[in-house]
């Protein structure tokens, strides 16, 4: 039996002249979560559509679980669970009609319905709420229910597109315990997250997109690598040290360090611990003043500024809802 | 979230058949009019324009034009309460295209189109389950033109032929405003156009006033206009008990619309699907 879960090769969807994905190789191995990483507008929502058949690619081929998803869609769809960006479930009707609703599209008896919903909103701590319209509903519930709507049939593959993004820091960990549980339990998931310590925390591997291109693949840790492990913030007390400041991480730390668009912050990659140390004292003997230093693990800026050349949220790049790209992503 | 493990891993991969069959496709059709109407249950003011309406416009025209037109209310009943009856189920066809429009820009749609069933199910339900509205439309401007005298001389058989008569032909015109609602970028665009259809198509009929007091252009149009034969065929069925030719042209117009539109419907729906 094959063990890839997704192969997919050369992906393409244009839409007008923006080549939303632009030649995207996947391959996603049966039983493990496989991160899709990037920023607003990289093309990891038009990837996930298009492998849950819900967009056609303009070019290249993907199987889902051996199954053509442009011939055989009708098959993926047997195959998947989708939960959307935005949630896909019906506002108006209440947490159990929604789920009774995809329960008898997917075949199931008026009785075996009501049952599957009531033990998943169980799952997921929905029981009080159940009978209640979603439009009451907080941004974490209306997630949970979208991925228990997503379980209804056990689908041994499930797409999961930011399932994270607005979530608080606690229904955010609550999230990915459910998640790890899918996992631990046979299912494949396939997820989109802005949040670099979230495919940290939950991917097997990760592929890092960009513009529409896989710019990176591989594990956490060896994403990490490189970028370094941590990262060094200098704050300079006086703009006039920049240059010598700048030469100095050059010198001590081996690579150019960037600097924050006022002119008086400096980021860089550290090797290895010690070299902070090292730095500091040059500075000191380089009468460089500062005003603050802290060690952060690398965020998705730099990491993508590693791997691509460019800041996640620059200008250039094409244009999504705005975020807050330059959060810390350990804050 | 409790700590209560999920049930066993996924069975070994067995998809289901590519081709679904009719008694599926019907099942899930169904359940799509069964979720229409949930939302019709959580948000009754949808209901608004087959509840209230006909019972303010049968008010209104009655005692504006009755006098006027026939002399006095009691002797206008009989006439416009079928033009009020085709006019109101008419109207509320549209909200068959808006809705649809609604429904396909949300994210719920995404997960229909997800789901391995019938590609037409969504579409066929919320024709399916707009049936409903028709029914109660039909049944608040009979009960609204009783209770201000209308004594309907063909009986309840009568009465109930012609409502019937009025749904298919309103069931016929959602096909219309289906295909506006798929084709179209917003509902607020499939509202606009299909009252600008409808308003020529329900005012420019015998629906309100006796067509030979219209200038001779305007009878010409009047006369074939399907909505006038419906009218009159609502009328002698309801005042008389009769069936008259105007049925069958009724029925004609009506399967013409279905003949054409369903198809281009459907396949612009199953495009975007």
């Amino acid at each position: 039996m094959n063990t890839n879960a997704i192969e997919a090769q050369g992906l393409v969807k244009i839409f007008g002249d923006n080549r939303a994905v632009d030649g995207v190789d996947l391959t996603v191995r049966t039983g493990t979560v496989y991160g899709v990483l990037g920023p607003n507008g990289a093309g990891k929502t038009t990837t996930i559509r298009m492998l849950a058949t819900l967009l056609r690619p303009d070019g290249g081929e993907a199987r889902v679980l051996g199954y053509d998803v442009v011939r055989d869609a009708a098959a993926v769809r047997s195959l998947i669970g989708v939960t959307g960006q935005y949630a896909s479930v019906d506002e108006t009707l209440s947490a159990t009609e929604n789920l009774v609703v995809f329960g008898r599209l997917l075949g199931l008896s008026s009785r075996a319905a009501r049952a599957k919903a009531a033990e998943l909103l169980e799952e997921f701590s929905l029981t009080e709420a159940a009978k209640r319209p979603l439009r009451d509903y907080s941004g974490g519930m209306r997630r949970r229910l979208d991925l228990a709507a997503s379980l209804i049939a056990r689908p041994p593959l499930i797409f999961l597109d930011e399932p994270t993004t607005g979530l608080d820091p606690r229904t955010r960990n609550q999230m990915w315990d459910t998640i790890r549980r899918l996992v631990a339990d046979g299912s494949t998931v396939l997820l989109t997250t802005q949040y670099l310590d979230e495919a940290d925390q939950l991917a097997d591997r990760i592929a890092v997109i960009d513009r529409g291109k896989v710019v990176a693949e591989g594990t956490a840790d060896e994403l990490k690598a490189t970028v370094g492990a941590q990262s060094l913030q200098v704050g300079l007390a006086e703009s006039g040290d920049l240059g010598t400041a700048l030469s100095l991480v050059q010198q001590v730390f081996g690579t150019a360090g960037t600097v924050a668009p006022e002119g008086l912050r400096i980021t860089v990659p550290v090797p290895h611990a010690e070299a902070v140390a090292d730095l500091l004292v040059r500075f000191r003997e380089a009468s460089v003043a500062i005003d603050s230093v802290s060690l952060d693990k690398p965020s998705l800026d730099e990491v993508f500024l590693t791997l691509t050349g460019h800041a996640a949220d620059d200008d250039t790049a094409p244009a999504g809802p705005a975020s807050d790209h330059t959060e810390k992503v350990n804050a | 979230m409790t700590t209560a493990t999920l049930a066993p891993a996924p069975s070994p991969v067995t998809p289901r058949p590519a081709r679904i069959g009719l008694a599926t496709t019907v099942s899930q059709s169904v359940t799509m009019a069964y979720r229409g109407l949930l939302k019709v249950r959580h948000t009754p003011e949808q209901l608004i324009d087959v509840t209230f309406q006909p019972i303010i416009f049968t008010l209104m025209f009655t005692y504006l034009f009755g006098g006027a037109v026939s002399g006095s209310v009691a002797a206008y009943l009989p006439l416009i309460i079928p033009g009020i009856l085709a006019q109101t189920v008419i109207t509320a066809s549209v909200v068959t295209g808006v809705q649809l429009r609604e429904d396909m820009d949300k994210g719920v749609f995404d997960r229909f189109r997800s789901l391995p069933i019938a590609r037409i199910a969504p579409l066929a339900g919320a024709l399916l389950a707009d049936t409903v509205r028709y029914v109660v439309a039909t049944t608040i401007t009979f009960l609204t033109g009783i209770v201000m005298g209308w004594r309907p001389g063909g009986g309840f058989g009568g009465v109930v032929l012609a409502g019937l008569l009025v749904i298919v032909c309103a069931w016929a015109l959602s096909w219309i405003f289906a295909y506006i609602g798929v084709i179209a970028r917003s509902a607020t665009f499939v509202q606009g156009v299909s009252f600008m259809v409808l308003f020529p198509l329900t005012f420019l009929s015998n629906a309100f006033v006796e067509v030979d007091t219209l200038p001779g252009w305007m009878q010409a149009f009047v006369n074939v206009n399907p909505v006038s034969h419906l009218v009159s065929a609502v009328r002698t069925l309801a005042n008389e008990g009769l069936v008259t030719a105007d049925v069958g042209w009724t029925l004609l117009s009506a399967a013409v619309v279905v003949v054409i539109f369903a198809p281009i419907a459907v396949r612009a729906y199953l495009r975007k699907a």
